[in-house]
């Protein structure tokens, strides 16, 4: 049964993911791209975890907690440019 | 593996799933950035909270040993999800993003955006 | 800076949590673990306790307590309210800024105010005015501006503010 329910997971995960690329690729301003790609890297945590389920192994954890640390620091620093870097105030 | 152990992480699994799926569509199909701003950081949050619990169930079962580590990520999320949030919501007010007509209380943007007390209250002082 | 008096514990808090968290790195309670967390839980902060602002102390522990368990539930909340409102038409939302005045004085009671916003139903908490008497908020579907600002300052402003005394 688990299997079965790490299958629909991952297909949920996927879905999810083009969903955040329809927004990335096509959203309309700056901040939607920098939401998309947050959010991006959030599913990409739970799919990389979902991974470490399906393959037993405990050492997916650690690369989840980089992503989910790598994923808040990248997202501040667009965000810090995009207010900083217009220069006529 | 016992049947109720896995029934069990299979719902939590399932259930964080959906709400990551309902964080995708909002951020999809919502009109503008700071309605966009919603799905995405409340969704998440539930739904990678589910997924960390599944997996927590399950790695604590087949190691025989409490397995808590997972709490970790989820109490880093649970605390930087607001700030991402604030911060995106700043960047749009700063290059004054227009939300869709039917917003209520456009007035306070540029006053946002200003870091300026309400337009209404100024008048008053 | 002024020198202040050695102490053994300069902070006492966050000793804590870098003991629990190097254990929750580790994953494990062993020996050499345990002695390694104590030796660097201990040591950091005599290195960084000099960079520290003041900040408020908690005065009230177990209003504290019961205010985390009130946000976790609110959390939950409103991931089922989030979730109905995406799902559901989207003609019918009415989205929403909100200025909402503020009596907290600390930075830290602001921050942790516009961070439980941000996690409750249908507002995020977009800006803050320079003065740090105006939280300005965005609401998914505004029905009431001012029952909102009611909620907001009753709800969590209060505790809060009860919590830091001040």
């Amino acid at each position: 049964m688990l299997d079965i329910a790490i299958q629909i997971v991952g297909l949920i995960l996927c879905v999810s993911l083009i969903l955040n690329l329809y927004r990335l690729l096509v959203g309309p301003k700056l901040p939607d791209r920098i939401l998309a790609l947050d959010t991006m890297f959030i599913n990409g945590i739970a799919l990389i975890l979902l991974y470490g389920i399906a393959l037993e192994n405990a050492i997916y954890f650690e690369a989840a907690l980089l992503i989910a640390m790598l994923g808040f620091v990248s997202t501040s620093a667009l965000c810090k440019y995009f207010l900083r870097g217009d220069i006529i105030e | 593996m016992i049947f109720f152990v896995e029934a069990i992480a299979s719902a939590i699994l399932i259930f964080g799933g959906v709400f990551l799926l309902i964080g995708s569509i909002g951020l999809t199909r919502l009109p503008d950035v700071y309605m966009r701003l919603h799905a995405p950081t409340k969704a998440t949050t539930l739904g990678i909270a589910g997924v960390l619990i599944a997996s927590c169930i399950i790695q604590s079962y087949r190691q025989e040993s409490l397995s808590i580590s997972e709490w970790l990520i989820t109490l880093f999320l649970i605390i930087t999800a607001p700030i991402t949030a604030n911060m995106i919501a700043k960047a749009a007010l700063h290059h004054e993003i227009a939300p869709i007509h039917r917003t209520q209380g456009q007035e306070l943007i540029v006053t946002a955006k200003d870091r300026t007390p309400p337009p209404s209250e100024a008048k008053e002082d | 800076m002024k020198p202040t008096k050695f102490r053994f514990f300069p902070m006492p808090f966050h000793t804590f949590l870098l003991f629990t968290i190097w254990l929750l790195l580790n994953n494990s309670l062993s020996a050499g673990h345990l002695l390694l967390a104590t030796v660097l839980s201990i040591i950091i902060p005599w290195g960084v306790s000099s960079m520290t602002t003041e900040r408020p102390r908690i005065q009230k522990p177990t209003l504290a307590i019961s205010y985390v368990f009130l946000v976790l539930k609110d959390i939950i909340s409103a991931n089922f309210s989030v979730a109905l409102l995406v799902l559901g038409p989207l003609k019918k939302l009415q989205p929403g800024f909100v200025a909402v005045p503020l009596d907290i004085k600390s930075e830290l009671g602001i921050t942790l105010l516009a961070s439980t916003v941000s996690l409750t139903p249908g507002t995020v908490s977009a800006e803050i005015s320079e003065d740090q008497k105006w939280l300005y908020i965005h609401a998914l579907h505004l029905e009431n501006s001012e029952e909102l600002i009611q909620e907001v300052k009753s709800r969590y402003e209060a505790p809060l503010k009860e919590i830091f005394g001040c």
